[in-house]
């Protein structure tokens, strides 16, 4: 099989990858790597590691040459991998609200038709999965999100964006995203979602977590509008997005 | 604004609070960031007695215009950054780089070019009272984390101080600017290597690149031949670091620097060496550069000795020397007889 796997990242970083693709259970071993490294650190083992960072199917491992090296801190790390199946840990599940409206969804009629459906299927098909967070990552708060039905499942665009716009729901592959911030992007937009996925203003300013569970609800524009008021004033608890287990 | 501070009549194109790094939160998408040139954060910083992460002003290309609104304050600048100080009634005076200066209140310092290289850094005695965010005071624009809602200086912002006057003691300079390093930059290849075809390794390690005309703190864009990828340029997203080289599509190869994405799709071919990243980030556009392939413990030994290098300097510290003049206690303490002989040796 050939995992666990190490790749070098330059002299302050190496990889550990614990398989190949983007699937649940290689991804609870590295979430579970991520959390056992973390654990020893606080223990005060594998000292010189400076972080973690757990994505689909790898754990990078940062430290610092000059407090520790590669070929001590490696065997150390890869003695932490998990044997075998890890089982899923149960995350929080959210609902998010999610407008469809065409204005916010400029990829939606393009989209359609690459996937032979009509429009209006979309938005329900998009709103009607549960997704999985598998990790956090390119931008503060942003979060990669497993389980795009099937018939919406479509490469990135050719051309990325330079800009998309805040807040914007992205689909791509069998993965679906909130862009918590403007920035260049390759996704389908197909909605836009009021809620603030990081807000420094918060305790914890990051909103998702990797293992947590999302559910989109669709809103009408008026009430789209009324949410984004309250998530820039501050006044949108996110409490209130919590979705009963 | 009552306490001492540094008042910015003029933010210079792009002066930004930076200090070693926001470490730690990258698993939550939270980029590094910090001073790109770490190796001048420090020695400025040690320059005017600050431990050495402490956060300065990252300039890049054109400089900022302060007002000193405190008793005293003391400055080092690292860098080729071009530096006038004006007092009323003098005609403006050039302060040179890699020492210190001591300024009293109202005299303005204008930060001019920066040449030679794409950033400067300027550090103040104490540091500025400022909150961090998650335990670092470095600046990321994209997400507005740092002072000032994450922005650049402008004009009307205020530096808050944390000592109301310059610390005692004489002026201090380094005995000689750091080493950088020249020739090719040193790279350990990967972490996806193996997806390139082997013409595309040979290619990277020995053709010349150029910067192209994106250059910003969140990457290079490298202007240079096409690196063939064996079977398409994505892989799952996952980690990155500083120095990381990506190659999307089109074959031409992005060097990421601090404010880099924390996670990314494209194939790695090879990661800049840690010794070797001051250098690179100070690089504009136009800039030619090359690559040479070293081990991870060659690396890791290149960075170490850079460490001794740095150490080396700091403890040569010493006081700034009127121009030709003697310095009556190196005199008295160094010893000006070793290497003589008795007599009877062979």
């Amino acid at each position: 099989m050939g995992f666990p796997r190490t790749a070098s990242a330059g002299d302050t970083a190496f990889h550990v990858e614990l398989g190949d693709g983007i699937d649940r259970a290689t991804n609870a071993r590295v979430m579970a790597l991520h959390e056992r490294v973390t654990a020893a650190r606080a223990a005060g083992a594998l000292p010189g590691v400076v972080e973690t960072v757990p994505s689909f199917r790898s754990l990078l491992v940062v430290y610092d040459p000059c407090a520790t090296a590669r070929a001590a801190l490696e065997p150390a790390v890869l003695a932490l991998v998990p044997e075998g199946e890890v089982p899923a840990a149960a995350g929080r599940l959210w609902r998010l609200p999610a407008c469809y409206d065409t204005a916010f969804a400029p990829d939606l009629e393009d989209l359609a038709r690459a996937c032979g459906i009509a429009p209006e299927e979309v938005a329900p098909r998009h709103a009607a999965a549960e997704y999985h967070v598998y990790m956090l990552g390119f931008m503060p708060g942003l979060a990669y999100m497993g389980g795009l039905d099937p018939v919406l499942q479509r490469p990135r665009r050719s051309e990325p964006r330079v800009r998309v716009p805040a807040g914007s729901i992205g689909v791509a592959g069998a993965l679906t995203l909130v862009y918590p911030w403007e920035s260049p992007g390759g996704w389908h937009l197909i909605g836009r979602c009021p809620v603030a996925l990081f807000d420094r203003r918060r305790a914890e300013p990051v909103l998702l977590a990797a293992g947590d569970r999302v559910r989109f609800e669709p809103v009408d524009r008026a009430n789209f509008e009324e949410l984004a008021a309250a998530a820039r004033d501050g006044t949108l608890d996110s409490e209130t997005l919590l979705g009963a287990a | 604004m009552s306490g001492p501070h540094l008042e910015v009549l003029d933010g210079g194109l792009f002066t930004t609070v930076q200090d070693l790094g926001r470490f730690g939160h990258q698993a939550l998408g939270i980029p590094v960031a910090g001073a790109l040139d770490p190796i001048g954060l420090r020695l400025a910083n040690a320059l005017v007695g600050n431990p050495q992460g402490t956060a300065a002003l990252e300039i890049a290309y054109l400089g900022p215009c302060l007002r000193v609104a405190a008793d005293s304050v003391r400055i080092a600048a690292a860098g080729p950054l071009s530096l006038l100080l004006e007092r009323p009634g003098e005609p403006p005076e050039p302060l040179a780089p890699w020492r210190s200066h001591t300024l009293q209140r109202g005299w303005v310092l204008r930060a001019g070019p920066v040449t030679g290289a794409a950033v400067a850094v300027l550090a103040v005695a104490g540091g500025f009272a400022l909150p961090p965010f998650l335990g670092s005071l470095s600046t990321y624009t994209r997400a507005g984390l740092g002072p000032f809602d994450g922005r650049p200086l402008a004009a009307g912002v205020v530096l808050p101080l944390t000592r109301p006057a310059a610390p005692a003691g004489e002026e201090v300079e380094l005995a000689e600017p750091p080493d950088y390093g020249s020739g090719p930059v040193r790279v350990v290849p990967g972490p996806q290597a193996e997806r390139f075809d082997e013409a595309a390794l040979d290619t990277f390690l020995s053709a010349p690149y150029r910067v192209g005309k994106e250059a910003d703190r969140m990457g290079l864009r490298l202007d240079g031949p096409a690196l063939v990828h064996l079977a398409g340029a994505d892989v799952p997203s996952d980690g990155l670091v500083t120095g990381s080289i990506q190659v999307p599509g089109s074959g031409q190869p992005i060097l990421l620097l601090n404010d880099h994405q924390t996670a990314g799709g494209y194939t790695k071919i090879a990661t800049v060496i840690s010794a070797d990243l001051p250098r690179v980030a100070r690089l504009r556009s136009g800039d030619a550069l090359g690559f040479r392939a070293v081990t991870v413990a060659e690396a890791e030994a290149l960075r170490r000795r850079q460490e001794r290098h740095l150490s080396g300097l700091v403890a040569g510290i010493s006081r700034v020397r009127p121009p030709g003049g003697i310095d009556l206690e190196a005199l008295a303490t160094s010893n000006l007889i070793s290497g003589a002989v008795a007599g009877d040796e062979t």
